[in-house]
């Protein structure tokens, strides 16, 4: 049992097409640094966990195939799928191995190689991550598409614009030529969005966040160990909620909000002791889960940074850049950092760790103040939400 | 491709290429696996008889009244599995909608297609295509689901004007 979990190392790789290496070499990238900030070695791990959603990749043991690269074999381990939540899904697994006192140090792993396959079979595999019988099969929803029954209907709503969600793509895009780390390292303005092709209405091409490779890596730790070990460098793992929501859309009561996001972020705020009717005021800052613009928005509801039907606002008046009310998505979000879906989650862990302890590269650090940070992981279309609370100083 | 790798590999000796973008080596996959599954409906053939006559029909826990569509078998409400089947209500408005522009491969012989959820009078909710000018869809204005034929040749659901 350790009362309490911390992340004591974080690596990344770099995002986004990524020709120039394998799965194996993609995940060492990134679990190289994690292994270097927590002094550890492979040996030190007692189990480990890998997120991947795959199908477009050509490996499927990813796990034994670490174990093997990275002398982790013969220590346990397990693969962890939740769409494009995998990687908070392997991050919670990580957190209840050790919080219950089955291992003392877990190294979680995020790895995505979308870029396998050709686009087209991309697109395809990830529309069947909603109810594949009642919605696919006769249907064709993609996940843009299914994302933009929701951004329609918030639309029409509350009167946002497709200008409003561009402005979530300027913003994200801002901050992701800032992040090394980012496939898109350029700014763009709300013209660029406005003329890029549709994709599934009202989303276009600069809407939405790109196919991605990438992999993200945290090791996590218990009281003890951060003690024994005399780690200096770390955050708190202080809550998290999972929710899950219906296969079929036809089966959900609103279009303006995910019921999996709330439930989650109720349950986290809870965990982590944060006031559920003013959360900005315990937070520096948060990761949302941008895999289009309007999901931007529509988290900044779920999480209660304001009132429903007020998302848009806070963005029209750049309320989530860096000084505004709470700086979202400073790494470039998912629309411009990349969406390497398994790797996702974990990334949203590395950027806690890199902002809350002022680590970020100029231009993208936040003011830290309170020493909390959100990250907020949507699989599916509000298939499954993960909310997780990190802070510098334990519960 | 296939012909392309052939080439490539009478000439290199291996299926190896260099990426068009980044000049880096990729090995093309000889193995290639096409996925098409095989699912049941055993427990749901009424709904097929139904669409064939013109109906929607959904299901209906006989203990609690509980309607269900998609249709499903068992009541978890009630741990029973003694449903009927009945006829929708045909009618409801929209929630939403949106087109789908970039299609998956699998939908490549149609062109860009609408996509609603309609609320039936009934309460059920219900995802098809849309039949209709989507620029003259409003949330909340009347729609009917009617039957109609894929290319494919069979018979499915749709969401129009009322
Ligand atoms: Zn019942």
């Amino acid at each position: 049992m350790s009362e309490n979990v911390a992340v004591i190392g974080v690596g990344h790789s770099k995002f986004g097409t990524r020709k120039d290496v394998n799965i194996a070499e993609l995940c060492w990238e990134s679990m190289r640094p994690a292994f270097e900030t927590a002094n550890l070695e492979p040996k030190d791990i007692d189990f480990f966990v890998v997120s991947n959603a795959g199908m477009w990749s050509s490996e499927a043991a990813v796990p034994a195939l670490i174990a093997e690269y990275a002398d982790l074999a013969p220590k346990g381990s397990m693969r962890v799928e939740a769409a494009c939540a995998s990687g908070s899904a392997a991050i919670r697994i990580g957190y209840t191995a050790v919080k219950s006192g089955m291992a003392d140090i877990v190294l979680v792993l995020g790895v995505e190689k979308m870029q396998e396959s050709p686009n087209p079979n991309v697109i395809e595999l990830i529309g069947r991550f909603g109810s594949y019988f009642w919605e696919f099969e006769n249907f064709g929803l993609t996940f843009p598409a299914y994302y933009a029954l929701h951004g329609t209907a918030y639309m029409m709503k509350y009167g946002a614009t497709e200008e409003d969600y561009a402005r979530v793509a300027v913003k994200n895009h801002y901050y992701g030529a800032k992040n090394p780390y980012a496939q898109f390292q350029r700014e763009i303005d709300i013209e660029t969005v406005m003329k890029s092709p549709y994709i599934a209405w009202p989303f276009k091409l600069f809407d939405c966040s790109p196919i991605t490779d990438g992999s993200a890596c945290a090791i996590l730790a218990s009281e003890e160990k951060v003690k024994e070990l005399g780690i200096d460098e770390k955050i708190w793992i202080l809550g998290q909620g999972v929710g899950t929501g219906t296969a079929n859309l036809s089966r959900r009561e609103s279009y303006t909000s995910l019921a999996s996001a709330t439930y989650a972020a109720e349950q986290a705020y809870k965990m982590a002791g944060i006031d559920m009717d003013d959360p900005t005021k315990y937070l520096d800052g948060a990761n949302v889960h941008d895999c289009f613009t309007a999901p931007e928005i529509i988290a900044y509801e779920d999480l209660r940074f304001c009132k429903r039907g007020e998302g848009y606002k806070l963005i029209r008046e750049e309320q989530t850049y860096i000084g505004g009310k709470i700086p979202v998505n400073i790494d470039g979000g998912l629309k411009a950092k990349g969406h390497p879906i398994g790797a996702t989650g974990v990334s949203q862990a590395v950027e806690a760790y890199k902002q809350l302890l002022q680590k970020a590269e100029p231009g993208r650090q936040a003011d830290i103040n309170k020493g909390r940070w959100l990250a907020h992981n949507v699989g599916g279309t509000g298939h499954y939400t993960y909310v997780t609370i990190y802070g510098l100083e334990k519960r | 491709m296939k012909e392309e790798i052939k080439k490539v590999i009478e000439e290199t000796g291996f299926p190896i290429v260099q990426d068009e973008k980044s000049g880096a080596a990729q090995w093309v996959d000889m193995r290639e696996l096409r996925l098409s599954y095989i699912i049941s409906v055993e427990n749901i053939k009424p709904f097929y008889e139904g669409l064939k006559e013109g109906k929607l029909l959904g299901t209906k826990c006989k203990k609690c009244g509980r309607l269900f569509f998609p249709p499903q078998k068992d009541c978890p409400s009630c741990f029973d599995s003694d449903i009927e089947w009945v006829e929708l209500k045909n009618e409801g408005t929209l929630e939403t909608m949106t087109v789908v522009f970039v299609r998956p491969p699998s939908f490549g012989m149609y062109d860009p297609y609408p996509v609603a959820i309609a609320k039936l009078d009934d309460g059920p909710k219900i995802l098809a295509w849309y039949k209709g000018d989507p620029q003259q869809a409003k949330p909340g204005m009347r729609v009917k689901v009617q039957v109609c034929k894929r290319k494919e040749g069979y018979v499915m659901y749709e969401i129009a004007p009322a």
